[in-house]
């Protein structure tokens, strides 16, 4: 079933080679055949529940369909239509509570049909086929758009808004698109450079220019935007890591998971990049279970992902973290760090054992010590408010209207900064496609006033 | 254990399962194969007067499900493309090594009764139990003259048979063509010439497909195609009415029936013997699967004898048949509905887009708060067609109950309102 890696023994480092099988492919790709005979188990469902299950609402059964009759590229557009990320989707979704967790055929032989990997399959065969870009462009509008964030909301709004005939500049503060997808998922679920191949595939379609190492607040100021474009899309994302403030924080050997696995995807020789030898991982979603494998895809002898509180509050799914076990990773539940010790580096971190008391998570005044010479802290994402003066705000994020408009007109937001739905990619290309779709819905209605 | 012995139009066999005349039963290597695994007897590969035919590469084509299983395999071979003196002489030493084993000797030839007669005496000569006329082979053969050439003509049917009967004194089984419009004229022509049994059906001409690439049907000879001959279980429902048909007919009572087309497992050979075949011959099964298949066809068919309680196949053979009628026959007051199991519903919708799209609206779906779906059926729209029973994967999820409306049976001959109705008074009900 899921990955296995090749583990150290008795703190003996890995190979390069070993390193390198490590951070495969996590599902090696249908063939042909394994494709045609997966397709088949789909029984076609009517309003499928798997559809319904997808924030893109992928029509599912037809794509599926469409691998069945040798239509590989058929169900790739069928797919592409409502996400224009699919592949990126098909590797990373979390599909086990999405899609394949709504598969009616969990109920008569246990296991979902793997729509994921299907998905996967029929993008890639578009990717890789020397066609067309799939998609046209609607007759030119004479407007320009503005996208802050060449992540999946905002690159997901920018292939949209070219369909209907907009052109789009997007910004960019890091070298390169992509966003998460480029940046924050583990190496194996997106080999061969992925993320840039569907990037290029995404620009394909003309009409959007892409301007990297613009920074908002810095390179690129809101006020400007709003006068120079007919709209202005903020897909930010959310650029800042959580901090844990406990003491020790600032040793060395301590950072953000987000930076170790940004590290891991921009540097071609993985065994390039230090792993300690006791590694513990703080968080409990999906970027802490990425962190904590990549760790032991590394060679890391003792990997220990802590979480504050119990295995059902987790974000990581079941199913990644059985991954994680079944790779020898300890997970330790109701476990809150108070303290990072050591002296200029980091030697060990210092929990409380916690539980909930009338629903609040409490100390229970136990404490334990874990050895650590790396500490991965995934404590979660925060958006980065620089150059947002004057947007209402809604929490930590931007407050948006049902057309995804922000509270200054002409100013629309999607993706992980606004409150929609899970911090996913997949609702990030929804969110994308959604407010393209409304924004020139709006244009179009003023240009007839 | 049930006992499977049987007598076939006068052969005996030990089993009702027989190799169709086909390429399995070529060789007496095959033949020999199909012996060791258990099949009761083997019609041997059509034979006619040297010299003898040439075959063509490719030779089969086949026509596949969703999910990759082959339905129905193609063919554009010919008859034995060895000299009749070996075959004779392979037959004869089976007969020899094999005494509990049947060899019919399939035989066709031109519009010549003095070949006919010939290669029937050679056949018999070299010690098969039976002559089966092939009459139906629907590519190649008949563009020569033999083959469906003949079997297409109730004439040349009726005196080919006739030829065959007099030349020897041995079971004489006419195998029909289903290329034809009423499969009784050809069975009743055979009836007419002294045949003691039929064997039908033969392959059905079919493209199975055509290459794309190529634009040529397959399987392609160089740059093109021709029709051939269509079997595997895709044909059954063909040959179980064709069967039914002659089974039925009260002027055919004693021809007996060599069943074949498309028989796969025990249970398509249990529906055979029902609708009053004798024994079965079996060729694509085995040429997908191997001899060996033979093992689970004696097993499986042995055991539902005895959960039926039936000892010999006389005890079942032709209990089908009295309840195949005409349309006019069926009693248009019986009526069912069909009954959706919420509980074991696994909500795929397949029934409702079926019924909504291509039958009666009869399907409705509430839609819970948590978004799960109930599917109930409309008595008032359901007509009982059936169809969403069909589609449901799940199996006795969707049950179709009989309507207990207290009405007594009627036909439409009996309808009122059938325009052509006898009268009344002299119906009897």
């Amino acid at each position: 079933m899921s990955k296995q890696l090749v583990v150290s023994h008795a703190g003996a480092g890995l190979s390069p080679c070993d390193i390198a099988d490590n951070f495969a492919d996590l599902h090696p790709p249908l063939d042909r055949g394994a494709a045609a005979a997966e397709a088949s188990r789909c029984l076609y469902c009517y309003d499928a529940p798997c559809m319904n299950a997808c924030p893109t609402h992928i029509d599912i059964p037809g794509f599926i369909h469409q691998i069945a009759t040798d239509n590989a590229l058929g169900a790739a557009q069928r797919i592409l239509n409502e996400n224009i990320m699919g592949g990126t989707c098909a590797r990373a979704c979390p599909t086990e509570i999405l899609c394949e967790g709504a598969c009616v055929v969990n109920k008569t032989e246990g296991a979902p049909v793997k729509i994921g990997q299907l998905q996967r399959f029929a993008v890639d065969r578009l990717l890789d086929a020397p066609s067309p870009h799939p998609f046209g462009r609607a007759p030119a509008s004479g407007r320009r758009m503005a996208v802050v964030g060449a992540g999946p909301a905002g690159l997901s709004f920018a292939h949209r808004a070219a369909m209907l005939g907009h052109d789009v500049d997007v910004y960019e503060a890091r070298p390169k698109a992509g966003g998460l997808n480029e940046y924050g998922l583990a190496t194996y679920k997106m080999v061969d450079d992925f993320a840039q191949r569907e990037v290029a595939f995404l620009l394909g379609i003309g009409g959007i220019a892409l301007h990297s190492g613009k920074m908002l607040g810095r390179d690129i100021h809101l006020d400007d935007l709003a006068r120079e474009y007919d709209a202005v899309f903020l897909a930010l994302g959310l650029g800042g890591a959580a901090r844990l403030d406990v003491p020790g924080e600032e040793l060395s050997g301590v950072g953000d998971a987000l930076g170790f696995i940004s590290r891991l995807r921009q540097e071609a020789d993985k065994s390039a990049v230090a792993v300690g030898g006791q590694v513990v991982v703080i968080g409990g979603g999906n970027t802490a279970i990425d962190a904590a494998m990549q760790a032991r895809c590394l060679g890391a002898a003792s990997v220990t992902l802590a979480y504050r509180r119990g295995p059902e509050q987790m974000g990581a799914t079941a199913w990644e973290q059985d991954l994680a076990r079944l790779n020898g990773i300890a997970i330790r539940t109701w476990a809150q760090p108070v303290a990072i010790e050591g002296d200029g580096h980091v030697e060990r971190v210092r929990f409380a054992v916690t539980e909930l008391v009338d629903g609040r998570l409490a100390a229970t005044g136990e404490t334990f010590v874990l050895p650590a010479d790396q500490v991965l802290v995934a404590v979660g994402q925060q958006m980065v408010r620089t150059g947002l003066d004057g947007l209402r705000a809604d929490g930590a994020k931007l407050w948006v209207d049902d057309d995804y408009q922000t509270s200054r007109p002409g100013i629309f937001a999607g993706g992980d900064c606004i409150r929609r739905g899970d911090d996913l990619t997949v609702q990030a290309v929804e969110d994308g496609k959604q407010a393209a779709v409304r924004v020139d819905a709006r244009l179009r209605a003023k240009g007839r006033d | 254990m049930a006992d499977l012995h049987c007598n076939i139009a006068g052969v005996a066999s030990i089993n009702p399962f027989w190799l169709a005349s086909a390429p399995p039963t070529d060789k007496k290597i095959n033949v020999e194969r199909a012996f060791r695994a258990g099949w009761g007897g083997a019609v041997w590969k059509t034979v006619t007067v040297d010299p003898p035919v040439i075959n063509v590469a490719s030779r089969y084509g086949v026509h596949k499900d969703h999910h990759g299983t082959i339905l129905g395999i193609n063919n554009n071979e010919l008859i034995s493309d060895r000299p009749l003196d070996v075959n004779l002489r392979e037959i004869e030493e089976l007969r020899r090594e094999w005494p509990d084993r049947v060899i019919i000797g399939s035989l066709m030839a031109v519009l010549d009764e003095q070949a006919w007669k010939e290669v029937a005496i050679k056949l018999a000569n070299a010690g098969v139990q039976g002559i089966e006329l092939n009459l139906g082979c629907p590519h190649g053969m008949c563009e020569r003259g033999m083959g469906s050439a003949i079997g297409q003509v109730a004439e040349l049917v009726e005196k080919t048979t006739r030829w065959v009967r007099e030349a020897v004194d041995l079971p004489v089984f006419t195998k029909l063509t289903p290329n034809i419009t009423d499969i009784l004229v050809p069975a009743e022509a055979a009836h007419k010439g002294g045949a003691h049994a039929v064997s039908l059906i033969n392959t059905i001409n079919s493209i199975v497909s055509v290459d794309l690439q190529r634009m040529a049907p397959r399987p392609t000879v160089d740059t093109a195609g021709t029709h051939g001959g269509y079997c595997g279980s895709a044909v059954k429902p063909i040959a179980l009415n064709m069967v039914a048909e002659i089974a039925r007919d009260p002027a055919l009572k004693d021809l007996e029936i060599s069943a074949i087309g498309g028989i796969t497992t025990w249970s398509d050979a249990a529906e055979f013997i029902a609708l009053g075949a004798s024994g079965v011959q079996v060729c694509t099964a085995a040429m997908l699967y191997g001899f060996r298949i033979v093992d689970d066809m004696i097993d499986g068919l042995g055991r539902f004898m005895d959960q039926q309680g039936y000892r010999t196949l006389d005890d079942f053979r032709g209990k089908a048949r009295a309840h195949v009628v005409d349309w006019n026959a069926l009693n248009m007051n019986f009526d069912v509905k069909a009954h959706i199991d919420t509980a074991s519903c696994i909500e795929c919708g397949r029934c409702h887009i079926a019924c909504e799209d291509t039958a009666h609206q009869a399907i409705r779906i509430e839609t819970g708060d948590d978004g799960s779906r109930r599917f109930t059926v409309d008595d008032a729209e359901c007509v009982g067609c059936n169809l969403c029973q069909h589609v449901c994967p799940v199996a006795g999820c969707i049950e179709m109950r009989v309507v207990e409306n207290g009405l007594p049976p009627l036909t439409w001959p009996e309808h009122p309102l059938n325009p052509l109705r006898a009268d009344p008074q002299t119906v009897s009900v």
